[in-house]
């Protein structure tokens, strides 16, 4: 019942019996994050390198937690601290840890496809953690986990991706999960922050934010990447906030029961007001506590094929 | 699969209901009354035996208060790290706090003890039971561990290369305990 595969690279490769096998094994775990006891024997003697060449607190540590609370050995490695600064390929990196009996890779880099090059070359399972604006799977799970856990099901959902398409792997992971699942997939955005192809991912695209928000179930907020704003992507900050903020008044515009989610960090203010990221409504502390139960599913069912 | 396979029943299902009611009075001697009493099925047979274990105590008790729990022993299993298959997880739902409570642990077939096994380390994790007991439906025998049942629906002595198989009700079956041959697993 494991999955089929080494290595979990992309959501466009995942079959949907794949996807809701990972999400109904998440399920039967997150028990284990309730207990006074949060850890089980399941991947005992098993190592989990989490090589990011990238910062990130938040799924770094949710990888990290996820192999703890199945007993695994965890190993962080950064560039700044590592071989990297001094030259070193990222095969090179990876064939040493490798070396070291790693099972499982988990591996953010800044480089589209870094992770399906580094699968080819390691025996170890690699999970994909984030490459550059390609793909980061996990999240698209833990945020379909999450829709799952608070409507019940995904299929026959209008879910509006709001913010910078362009150059967001989650939107693509998203979208591709999203769409496997039969959710109706709205983008919204300015102009310069949707890719050209968005169409052909099976997404409607919408430039008025109040349009797409019209009968929505879930508002799915991405973060302003403002270290990319020195690409003139937008007059300003402030323009951006005036028509793209997700304020209490717009939410009104989506279904009543609508939730709303953002895979962090916040900028209040900026794509999300206070008021919304702080009402009932939003669910984003559940999505971060959920990413653990995913990541642990698929450490376990990958664990099995190594 | 199994259509085509030679059955034997051993067991039918008036056999089984008054093996159930025997180990249902056998608990409440033992413990002299259902108070601090809880029971834990593991999953999936022993769920269902655990849920009638609990009906037909209540009633003898006449009270509807019995603690139940449904326990998946998937993470514990002590062959996680050689299988090239990772075995299905399913949901371990215990409702109540086990520490110091006596636990009937339920489970439909005692074979070799590894699951058995598996379910005290998985139990251990969630509490200190003041005391854990084991009931099963069938004692098939070909133990590996240092196990043994407090309360036992039938032994039946049997090969290793015989499939012993609880039919249940509550899975769209005839209620029967039967001695499958020729399976290959």
């Amino acid at each position: 019942m494991g999955l089929k595969r080494k290595d979990l690279l992309t959501i466009t490769t995942l079959s949907v019996e794949e996807i809701e096998l990972i999400l109904t094994t998440a399920e039967s775990l997150k028990e284990v994050g309730g207990r006074d006891i949060k850890k089980v024997p399941a991947l005992r003697g098993k190592t989990v390198v989490n090589l990011f060449f990238e910062p990130s607190t938040r799924t770094r540590t949710s990888f990290e937690l996820a192999a703890k609370r199945l007993s695994a050995d965890v190993i962080n490695f950064s560039p700044s601290t590592s071989s990297v600064v001094k030259g070193e390929t990222l095969i090179d990196t990876a064939r040493n840890i490798e070396s070291m009996q790693a099972d499982i890779i988990v591996l953010r880099h800044s480089s589209p496809g870094a992770a399906e090059h580094l699968a080819r070359f390691v025996r170890s399972s690699v999970i994909n953690a984030g490459d550059g604006w390609h793909e980061h799977p996990t999240q698209a799970l833990l945020d379909v986990y999450t829709i799952k856990e608070k409507k019940k099901t995904v299929e026959g959902l209008t879910v509006v991706i709001v913010g910078d398409i362009a150059h967001s792997r989650v939107a693509r992971s998203n979208i591709a999960a999203l769409t496997k699942l039969g959710a109706e997939v709205r983008v919204v955005a300015p102009p310069t922050m949707l890719p050209l192809y968005v169409e052909q991912l099976g997404a409607k695209v919408f430039f008025r934010f109040e349009e797409a928000l019209i009968g929505a179930d879930v508002v799915m907020m991405l973060r302003l990447q403002r270290e990319r704003l020195g690409r003139a992507l937008l007059p300003s900050i402030r323009e951006y906030a005036t028509l793209f903020c997700l304020t209490a008044e717009r939410l009104k515009l989506a279904k009543p029961d609508a939730i709303v989610m953002h895979p962090g960090p916040l900028n209040r203010g900026v794509e999300i007001s206070p008021s919304v990221a702080d009402s009932p409504a939003a669910v984003i502390l559940d999505q971060v506590s959920n990413g653990v139960s995913v990541r642990m599913a698929l450490m376990y069912l990958l664990s099995g094929s190594a | 699969m199994s259509s085509t396979q030679p059955e034997r029943i051993v067991m039918d299902a008036q056999e089984m209901s008054r093996a159930l009611s025997r180990i249902s009075h056998e608990i409440l001697e033992r413990n002299k009354g259902s108070q601090d009493l809880a029971l834990v099925g593991i999953r999936t047979g022993g769920v269902f035996l655990a849920q009638r274990l609990v009906t037909r105590i209540q009633q003898i008790e006449q009270r509807d208060i019995l603690p139940i729990g449904e326990l998946d022993i998937t993470l514990y299993r002590d062959d996680l790290s050689i299988r090239k298959d990772q075995p299905e997880i399913r949901k371990t739902t215990i409702p109540f706090n086990i520490s110091d409570l006596k636990i009937v642990l339920v489970d439909d077939v005692l074979f070799t003890g590894r699951t058995i096994r598996a379910a005290l380390d998985g139990l251990m994790d969630l509490g200190r039971p003041a005391e854990i007991q084991l009931a099963v439906l069938v004692d098939r025998g070909h133990r590996q561990l240092p196990i043994r049942a407090n309360y036992v629906g039938k032994s039946i002595p049997t090969s290793r290369e015989e499939d012993v198989q609880v039919f249940l009700e509550e899975l769209g079956q005839v209620d029967r305990v039967s001695i499958i041959t020729g399976h290959t697993e």
